[in-house]
C-alpha cells in the first residue's frame, strides 16, 4: 500500500472540491473494494477522501412511487428496506445474490457502482493490464480467462463488471445522480458504465471531480414479474459466471414490456433494448424467450476458457424469464434453481 | 504501474473507538486497518487474519452491532464507533450462548475461523433474516471454514436461534 | 467443558474413552484466547514481509531496494546479495520428512525456480511498514520458458531415481494384466486428470521468533511438528538444540502443508539472529499458494471384468508433477492393487518435472488422487457389466493385501457398505443414468470406497500422577484441529480413573518427549499409545511402591492390569475395598508425584505378516438442474471402519472435514496456471474456491464396529485422511448417475457437465 493523505469532508461540496483538486485521490465509502485494491497495490491513491460523513444515507420514497437511494446507503440497508423489497424486489434479490452479509453491511450503493473488475491480471500488478496500466497490454487474452467477457469486449480488454446490484439497476433503467464541480446532473444507468474500447482504464462516464450522490429507481412496475438468477462456481460468496436480471410487465400472458440485463459477461451490465422492444406484444412463452436469448447472444465471442458462458447465458436468460413470467422469482437462499412454469 | 518512490508518511489522526465497552482515544496512521489495530496495538488477537482481503470472514467483528470484515476498514474511518470482538462476547469462564453451543456441537476444529464464525453468527441473529437452516447456510457463507465444520456450525446456530425464539415467545406471553 | 452426569465411580474408567467429550481447549478457541503462531508479542518486535518472484523460471538480473530501504520504519532488507551465511551442505537443510533432492533455500542465489518464490525479505518496525516498503522493491528478471502444464510435461515423465522414505513404490506386476485385459468381455481405458490443489488452512503461515539473548530463541511456528522445526533451524543456523525451543501449541489447520518447515520459519529466524531482536513474520494469503500443493496428476486406468463382474485386470498408470529441485512422491496407484480382488495387476507411477514449488502431502496424499481414478473406473465398468455399483464392489471384496501378500489386521468394510447403504436408502436407487428426478433437478446417487493405511510411528510420551490425584500427560505431538489434546486427556483419564478435566495435557513444545510430525492419521494411534504406555508405567511404579509398604494389601503376584485407581486409591480391579490411598503410597516413598516415560514403535515382527488399513464407504446424492447444470451435493452418508473410536464427537468432525474437502476437490478446487508465464493466477480465496456454508448440506457419519488388536496398542487406526478418500469419485459417480455424463477431470465445475460439448459445437 502506498502512503496517502486522509481527508474527511463533511459536506458534498467540500468532497467535490477535494476530489477536483486532486485527481489522483479516491473516495472511500464502505472500503470493501478500495482497501482491498490498495492492499494489492493496484489502487495507489495519493489521497483518500473519506465521504462517510456525507448526508447520503437515506432511502426516500418519491411522489411518483420511485425511490431515491442515497449513495452511502449500505447494500444490506437497501436489500432489506421494506419498501424496496416490496416495490423493487429485483434490486433486493440481486443485492442478496452478491458478496457476503459482512461485505453487504459495509459496501455502499455508490461504491457498488464504482467497483472494479475481478480480472486476475488486473489484480496482479506484476502483469500487463490495460485497465490498470494503459498501453501495457491485456494478459487475459490468451491467458486464464474463464471469468471473462463474451460480449462487448475489445482487443484492449476482456474484463467484466463484477456487480450483481448493477445488473438489476441496469434492467430497471435506474438513473444515477452525481454532483461535480459544475453542479449536479443525472446519468441514465445504461450510460453510466462503459465498454472498454481503447480506454479500458475508464470504467464509467463520471467526469473529474464528480461524486455519485444517489440512485433513482422506479418502483412497483416489475414487482410481480421479475427474477435475478446467478450462476457461479460455488453456491454462495462467488462472483457471477453469468447472471440475469429479468423483469416483465405482462397483460395476461402477453408481454407489454421486457427488460433483461446480463452480469458476468461484459465490461458493463449488458442490455439490448432493441431486442427487448421486439418482445412487446409477444406471448410470454419458452419459444419467445429462447428466440430472444439467441438474439441477445448473437454477437457473443468466447475467449477459450469462457466459451461455455455463451450456451450458459442463453439458458439462464430463458430460465430467468420463465421464472419472471410465472411469478416465481429465484430466492437467493434457495440453491435449487426454481422452475418457471410455462404459461 | 508505479507512481514513484515512497511518499511522505501520513500524519496520524485522532480517533475515538469504544472496543468491547472500553473507550479508547487513539492516534492512528490512516492506513491502519481495524484488523491490524485490534491484533497489534490493542492485543485483541481473537480477531483473526485469514486473507486480509474480505474473502474468508475470519476477521469478522461487530461495528455498532453490525457484522463486517475488519480487514477492509481503515480504523480512522470508524471514529466514534462501538466495536465488539470475540473477546467482548464472552470469556472462557462466562461463555456467550453461541460460544457454548460451538463447544457443545464441536463447531470448529483448528479454531482459527471460529471467532469470525461466532461474531458473524451473533450478527446473523440480531439481523433476524435467517429463519431456516437453508437461510442460516446462505447468510453464514461469508465465513469459510477449511476444517469443514459447517454442519456443526449450523447446528450450533440453529440451537441458539431456537432458544432465542423460545425466550421471545415466553417474554411475549408474560 | 461439559460432562454428562455419571452414575458412579465404577463407570468412569469404562466411559472416558469412547465418550463424546467436548474439546478440552474449546473454551479458549471460542473466546479467541487460544494464541496461534502470530499472536505472541514482545515489546520490541520487528515485523517482516516477503517480496515474491513474479516469474516462474529464470534469474534475477537486478534488485533495487533503495526506495524500500528508505521507507520509514524499515530496519533491513535481505536479498540473495546480503543474506547471512548459513550451513552449506544439503544435509543441514533436510528436515525430518525431506524429499529426495535439494531442499529449497530461500534467498540462496539469483535463480528463480517457481512462481511466488521469496526473493526479498523486508524487516521493519511495523507490519504495515514492511508490507508497504516491499511494494517499492524493483526487480528485473531474465525469464526462461516455464514448464507448468502436466499434460505437456507428462510426455517426459520418469521413474524417480531415489525413493521417498516411507512411500512404497508400486508393487511388481502380478499375473498378466495386458493379456487378461485384451481377453476380457467388459473393459475400459479412461484418463483422469486432477488440477493442482492448495491446502489453504485458514491460519496464515506465521512464525514469531522471540530473541532471548545470546543466540537463544523461543519460536512459535505454524507447523505440524515443533521438533521438526527445531531441528531444521538448529541445522541451518548451527544452533544448539538446548538454546532453541519451538512451540506450536495451537495450529490453525494445516492438512499436510505444515509437515515441512516453510520459508517464514527460516526468514524470521535468520533476521532475529542477525538483528538480535524478536521478529514476527505472517505470510500473505497469496503466498500460501506457493508453499506447497497437491500435485497436478494425469492417470490412466484400464480395467476389465468377466461376465459376473469379477475383475480380471487392472492397469493403473499415474504421472504427477514435481519441482525442479526435489522428487516429491506419494502413493497414488498402489490402492488399485489392494482394494479389490484381482489377479492381473500392473501399476506404474512416474514424475514430471515442472517449474513449480515442490508439491507436498495434502489430506490423504496419493490416495485422494489415485482412488478417485480407481473408484471412477470401477463405477464405469459396473454400468458396462450391468451391475449395481455397490454390488460390483462387493463381488470383488478381498480379505488380504495382494500387493504385499499380507494379512489385514481388520477390514470391516462389508459393514460400512451395509450400514451406509441402509442409512442412505441405496436399495431405492434406479440403476439407469438420468432415471431419477426431483422437480427441475436430475438426481444422482453415487458411491465409492475409501482406503488409507493405518500407521503407527515411533512416539514417546510422559505421564505424571500427583498425590492429589491430578494427572499430566505430555508429548511433543501437535493438535492441528484433530482433537489430539482431547483424546490424550481421555487416555490419561481412563488410565488413572479420573475425570478428563483432572488431566493436564502438554503438547506442541519441542522440549517434550519425542514424537514424529503430526500427519498421515498416525498421531492418535502413536502418541495415544505412548501416553497409555507411560500411564501403565506410572501405575506399575505405583503398585511396586504400594507393595513395599508395611501391611500392603497387594500380594506380590498382583499385576498392574489387576489394579485400578478409583477415588484417589489404588485398588484391586475386582474388589475396590482392597486398596491404599495414593497419598499414602507416595508418602511412603517421600514422593509428591510419580512420572514415567514410555515409547512405542512399529512391531517389526507383526509387519512381516500383517498390514493395517482404514476403510470407508461413501454414499452421495447430487441434484443437478437439468437445464442449467447447477450441481448441489444434497446428502452424504459416510460409513467408516477405523478401529476403536476414542471420542465419537471429535472423530465425527475429522470425517466431516475430510468429506467437505473432498467435495471441494470434486467440484471447486483448482490452481489456475497461465502456462505462458507459469504463474498461478487465482492466488486468493475469492477465486480459488473452497466450499462455503451454502455448499454443504447434511453429512451423516457412521462408525462401524471394528475390533483391531494389532493396528496399534490402543486399537486405534486414525481418522484424519479416510474421510476424503473416495469422496471425489462418489460425487463424480453421482453426477454420472444423474446426467449420463462422465467427467474425468477434476474439479467438476459447472461448465464441464453440460456446456463443454455445447461450447465446442
Amino acid at each position: 500500500m502506498r502512503q496517502f493523505s486522509y481527508l474527511r469532508p463533511t459536506g458534498i461540496s467540500d468532497a467535490v472540491a477535494a476530489l477536483a483538486a486532486e485527481p489522483t485521490a479516491q473516495l472511500l465509502a464502505g472500503g470493501t473494494n478500495l482497501v482491498d485494491l490498495m492492499k494489492y497495490d493496484v489502487a495507489q491513491p495519493s489521497a483518500v477522501i473519506d465521504i462517510n460523513g456525507l448526508p447520503l444515507k437515506e432511502i426516500e420514497t418519491l411522489e411518483d412511487g420511485a425511490y431515491r437511494i442515497g449513495a452511502l446507503t449500505t447494500n444490506s440497508q437497501v436489500a432489506y428496506d421494506a419498501g424496496i423489497a416490496r416495490d423493487v424486489p429485483l434490486l433486493s434479490s440481486a443485492i442478496l445474490a452478491g458478496a457476503s452479509p459482512q461485505l453487504r453491511n459495509a459496501a455502499t450503493s455508490g461504491g457498488n457502482l464504482s467497483q472494479r473488475t475481478r480480472c486476475y491480471y488486473f489484480y496482479d500488478p506484476s502483469t500487463p493490464c490495460n485497465k490498470r496500466e494503459p498501453g501495457s497490454g491485456c494478459s487475459a487474452i490468451g491467458g486464464v480467462n474463464r471469468i471473462h467477457a463474451i460480449l462487448g469486449a475489445s482487443d484492449a480488454c476482456i474484463a467484466t463488471h463484477p456487480s450483481d446490484m448493477c445488473v438489476a439497476l441496469a434492467a430497471l433503467n435506474a438513473t444515477v445522480e452525481v454532483t461535480g464541480p459544475t453542479g449536479a446532473r443525472t446519468i441514465p444507468f445504461l450510460d453510466f458504465h462503459r465498454l472498454p474500447g481503447d480506454h479500458p482504464e475508464r470504467d464509467n462516464t463520471l467526469q473529474t471531480g464528480e461524486i455519485v450522490t444517489g440512485i433513482r429507481v422506479e418502483g412497483g412496475r416489475f414487482a410481480a414479474h421479475h427474477s435475478y438468477l446467478k450462476l457461479r462456481d460455488r453456491l454462495s460468496y462467488a462472483f457471477a459466471l453469468v447472471s440475469v436480471a429479468a423483469a416483465l410487465d405482462l397483460d395476461g400472458d402477453t408481454i407489454l414490456d421486457a427488460r433483461v440485463a446480463l452480469g458476468g459477461v461484459a465490461h458493463k451490465p449488458w442490455r439490448d433494448p432493441l431486442a427487448e422492444a421486439e418482445l412487446s406484444g409477444q406471448p410470454a412463452t419458452r419459444d419467445t424467450f429462447e428466440a430472444f436469448a439467441s438474439r441477445l447472444l448473437s454477437g457473443a465471442k468466447g475467449q477459450g476458457h469462457n466459451d461455455f458462458k455463451i450456451p450458459m447465458a442463453k439458458k439462464a436468460i430463458v430460465r430467468a424469464l420463465m421464472q419472471a413470467a410465472s411469478g416465481r422469482p429465484q430466492v437467493q437462499s434457495e440453491k435449487r434453481v426454481r422452475e418457471g412454469e410455462s404459461l | 504501474m508505479d507512481l514513484g518512490p515512497a511518499r511522505a508518511p501520513s500524519p496520524t489522526i485522532p480517533v475515538t473507538l469504544t472496543v468491547n465497552g472500553r473507550r479508547q482515544q487513539l492516534e492512528l496512521a490512516p492506513f491502519v486497518t481495524l484488523l491490524d489495530l485490534l491484533r497489534g496495538d490493542l492485543a485483541l488477537t481473537g480477531t483473526k487474519k485469514g486473507c486480509d482481503h474480505g474473502q474468508c470472514g475470519a476477521c469478522t467483528v461487530l461495528v455498532n452491532g453490525v457484522r463486517i470484515n475488519s480487514c477492509l476498514k481503515f480504523a480512522v474511518s470508524l471514529d466514534g464507533a462501538e466495536i465488539t470482538t470475540i473477546e467482548g462476547l464472552g470469556t472462557p469462564d462466562n461463555l456467550h450462548p453461541l460460544q457454548k453451543a460451538f463447544v457443545e456441537h464441536d463447531a470448529y476444529q483448528c479454531g482459527y475461523c471460529t471467532p469470525g464464525q461466532i461474531c458473524s453468527a451473533a450478527g446473523l441473529l440480531s439481523e433476524g433474516h435467517a429463519h431456516s437452516r437453508e437461510e442460516i447456510r446462505e447468510l453464514m457463507s461469508g465465513n469459510l471454514c477449511r476444517c469443514g465444520a459447517y454442519t456443526n456450525i449450523a447446528d450450533a446456530i440453529e440451537e441458539v436461534m431456537a432458544a432465542d425464539s423460545e425466550t421471545t415467545v415466553r417474554e411475549a406471553a408474560e | 467443558m461439559t460432562r454428562q452426569t455419571r452414575t458412579g465411580p465404577l463407570e468412569t474408567a469404562d466411559r472416558v474413552i469412547g465418550f463424546p467429550l467436548s474439546r478440552i481447549e474449546g473454551p479458549l478457541k471460542v473466546t479467541g484466547t487460544a494464541p496461534y503462531a502470530a499472536e505472541h508479542q514482545s515489546a520490541d518486535m520487528l515485523h517482516g514481509f516477503v517480496a515474491l518472484a513474479t516469474i516462474a523460471s529464470g534469474r534475477i538480473a537486478r534488485i533495487d531496494t533503495a526506495d524500500a530501504a528508505a521507507f520509514p520504519g524499515v530496519v533491513k532488507i535481505y536479498t540473495h546479495d546480503n543474506r547471512p551465511r548459513t550451513a552449506w551442505w544439503d544435509s543441514a537443510w533436510k528436515d525430518e520428512v525431506a524429499l529426495p533432492g535439494h531442499p529449497f533455500r530461500p534467498l540462496e542465489n539469483d535463480r528463480v525456480l517457481f512462481d511466488g518464490q521469496p526473493v526479498a525479505f523486508v524487516v521493519a518496525n511495523t507490519f504495515e511498514a514492511a508490507r508497504d516498503a516491499a511494494a517499492l522493491i524493483r526487480i528485473t528478471y531474465e525469464a526462461d520458458q516455464p514448464k507448468t502444464s502436466i499434460e505437456v510435461e507428462s510426455e517426459k515423465s520418469y521413474v524417480p531415481k531415489e525413493k521417498r522414505s516411507g512411500i512404497a513404490p508400486p508393487p511388481s506386476p502380478r499375473g498378466n494384466a495386458d493379456e487378461a485385459f485384451a481377453a476380457a468381455p467388459f473393459k475400459l481405458s479412461s484418463n483422469y486428470t486432477l488440477e493442482g490443489e492448495h491446502h489453504n488452512p485458514m491460519e496464515l503461515f506465521a512464525t514469531t521468533v522471540l530473541y532471548e539473548g545470546e543466540g537463544r530463541l523461543t519460536i512459535h511456528d505454524k507447523t505440524q511438528g515443533s521438533q521438526n522445526s527445531q531441528g531444521y533451524v538448529c541445522g541451518i543456523f548451527e544452533l544448539k538444540p538446548e538454546n532453541v525451543r519451538v512451540f506450536n501449541t495451537y495450529v490453525g489447520g494445516a492438512f499436510g502443508s505444515g509437515l515441512r518447515p516453510k520459508h517464514q520459519l527460516f526468514l524470521a529466524t535468520m533476521a532475529a539472529l542477525d538483528l538480535k531482536q524478536s521478529v514476527q513474520l505472517e505470510l500473505s494469503r497469496r503466498e500460501m499458494f506457493y508453499l506447497t500443493w497437491r500435485p497436478a496428476t494425469v492417470q490412466t486406468v484400464k480395467m476389465a471384468a468377466d461376465d459376473n463382474g469379477k475383475l480380471t485386470a487392472i492397469l493403473h498408470h499415474a504421472v504427477q508433477a514435481t519441482s525442479l529441485y526435489e522428487d516429491y512422491q506419494e502413493v497414488v496407484v498402489n490402492w488399485s492393487g489392494l482394494l479389490y480382488r484381482c489377479d492381473n495387476v500392473k501399476l506404474t507411477y512416474e514424475l514430471a518435472e515442472m517449474t513449480v514449488s515442490t508439491p507436498g502431502d495434502m489430506r490423504a496424499p496419493g490416495a485422494a488422487t489415485g482412488v478417485f481414478a480407481l473408484e471412477s473406473a470401477i463405477d464405469e465398468l459396473s454400468y458396462q457389466v450391468g451391475l449395481d455399483p455397490l454390488d460390483m464392489r462387493v463381488r470383488n471384496f478381498v480379505h488380504v493385501d495382494q500387493n504385499q501378500d499380507l494379512q489385514l489386521t481388520s477390514k470391516a468394510l462389508h459393514a460400512c457398505y451395509r450400514q451406509g447403504a441402509e442409512r442412505f436408502g441405496w436399495e431405492k436407487r434406479l440403476h439407469a443414468p438420468r432415471s431419477m428426478h426431483d422437480g427441475p433437478d436430475l438426481v444422482g446417487w453415487g458411491m465409492a470406497t475409501g482406503v488409507w493405511e493405518a500407521q503407527l510411528t515411533e512416539a514417546t510420551a510422559r505421564a505424571r500422577l500427583s498425590a492429589d490425584g491430578s494427572v499430566t500427560v505430555s508429548a511433543a505431538a501437535s493438535d492441528i484441529g484433530t482433537g489430539t489434546m482431547t483424546i490424550l486427556a481421555q487416555i490419561g483419564a481412563e488410565a488413572f480413573g479420573v475425570d478428563a478435566e483432572h488431566v493436564t495435557v502438554r503438547i506442541g513444545d519441542s522440549q517434550l518427549p519425542k514424537t514424529s510430525v503430526e500427519g498421515g492419521s498416525w498421531t492418535a494411534a502413536s502418541t495415544g499409545s505412548a501416553v497409555a504406555a507411560a500411564a501403565t508405567a506410572v501405575r506399575q511404579t505405583l503398585l511396586d511402591a504400594a507393595k513395599d509398604m508395611d501391611a500392603s494389601p497387594f500380594g506380590k503376584d498382583v499385576t498392574v492390569e489387576q489394579t485400578a485407581i478409583r477415588d484417589g486409591r489404588l485398588v484391586l480391579e475386582i474388589n475396590d475395598q482392597v486398596g491404599v490411598a495414593l497419598t499414602d503410597i507416595l508418602a511412603s516413598k517421600n514422593l509428591t508425584f510419580i512420572e514415567e516415560e514410555a515409547k512405542v514403535a512399529p512391531d517389526a515382527q507383526q509387519a512381516k505378516k500383517f498390514v493395517s488399513y482404514t476403510h470407508a464407504a461413501h454414499f452421495v446424492e447430487v441434484m443437478i438442474d437439468e437445464e442449467l447444470g447447477v450441481i448441489r451435493v444434497t446428502r452424504v452418508v459416510t460409513a467408516v471402519a477405523a478401529g476403536r473410536i476414542l471420542n465419537p464427537k471429535t472423530a465425527r468432525s475429522q470425517i466431516l472435514g475430510g468429506v467437505v474437502m473432498g467435495i471441494g476437490m470434486a467440484l471447486h478446487e483448482e490452481g489456475m496456471i497461465d502456462h505462458r508465464t507459469g504463474r498461478i493466477m487465482n492466488h486468493n480465496l475469492a477465486e480459488y474456491h473452497v466450499p462455503a456454508h451454502a455448499d454443504i448440506h447434511d453429512i451423516e457419519v457412521i462408525f462401524v464396529e471394528e475390533h483391531d488388536d494389532k493396528a496399534s496398542p490402543i486399537g486405534v487406526k486414525g481418522l484424519g485422511e479416510i474421510g476424503i478418500v473416495g469422496i471425489a469419485a462418489a460425487v463424480a459417480n453421482a453426477i454420472y448417475h444423474a446426467t449420463g455424463t462422465r467427467v474425468r477431470h477434476l474439479p467438476i465445475t459447472i461448465d464441464k457437465v453440460f456446456y463443454a460439448k455445447e461450447a465446442a459445437e
